[in-house]
């Protein structure tokens, strides 16, 4: 039996986005207070689904355990409490919520191996969310 | 197509526990959810059904109708429960939240009539949640 296992973790970074190939006036029109020169930061949620059939063992699709410990490990500390801009994959991109969600995404599809990831849900504020499934 | 879904909560205790399991492998593979007399959540249930909408009544389904089914067949049996001793499915099987997902999708299907179950899901926290859509 195939099963999707969801869970929900908390880091605060901040970012700004602006983007080199804009004006200063574009980037002000596209961008808004988001543009503002030193930033701001939020508390993102970043919710991972991944999939598997429920192991008969276990009655697990995956041990949490190893989920939480990749997370932690491999998004969490490198995200919170960060400014993202200084971060190598956002020299070049902007660090809106979209490219963050695709940039989680990658790192668990890279690097989670003991279940198929679904998608990569991270949610900015209360109420706006963006989700990537590759 | 429409997607109906309607929300329940039920409180349960369980055990993470496999007999042929040495107390190390249980405690390893577990952690603290192998505690011997077990610990309890609270659970959310949200279940989805599909269907066309009735043009004379306007619904997928009748809501009243699926609550009834859903208070018989899960909240009754489970809510206020040890599920690894009251519940039969657990008598035989741990009862995480993968496979708690999917016993209740197995007492649901046969019982819905007028729509298609789409899914079942599962939250054993707010941030731990199980998708079960019936697939092998």
């Amino acid at each position: 039996m195939k099963a999707h296992l969801s869970r929900r973790y908390l880091f605060s970074a901040s970012h700004r986005l602006h983007s080199e190939a804009m004006t200063a006036e574009e980037n002000q029109t596209t961008y808004g207070k988001c543009n503002n020169p030193f930033g701001h930061g939020h508390n993102y949620t970043v919710e991972v689904t991944v999939s598997g059939p429920v192991d008969e063992k276990t009655g697990m699709v995956c041990n949490l355990t190893d989920l939480d410990g990749f997370i932690e490990r491999e998004v969490l500390a490198r995200y919170g409490h960060e400014n993202l801009n200084t971060l190598s994959e956002f020299a070049q991109e902007v660090p809106t919520t979209e490219n963050l969600c695709i940039q989680i995404y990658e790192i668990v599809q890279r690097g989670f191996h003991f279940a198929h990831l679904e998608r990569v849900r991270l949610e900015e504020t209360m109420m706006n969310s963006f989700e990537y499934a590759g | 197509m429409v997607y109906l879904t309607r929300k329940a909560e039920f409180s349960a205790s369980h055990v993470y526990h496999n007999p042929e399991f040495t107390p190390e492998e249980n405690r390893r593979v577990f952690g603290k959810c192998n505690n011997p007399n077990g610990h309890g959540h609270n659970y959310t249930l949200e279940v989805t059904v599909k269907g066309e909408v009735d043009p004379r009544s306007g619904f997928v389904v009748d809501l009243k109708q699926l609550k009834e089914i859903m208070h018989r067949e899960v909240l009754d049996a489970m809510d206020h429960r040890f599920l690894n001793k009251e519940v039969p499915e657990f008598l035989h099987q741990i009862p995480t939240t993968e496979n708690i997902a999917i016993a209740i999708w197995r007492r649901l299907a046969t019982k819905l009539t007028a729509a298609q179950l789409h899914r079942v899901r599962v939250y054993e926290t707010p941030d731990l949640f199980v998708d079960f859509y019936g697939e092998p």
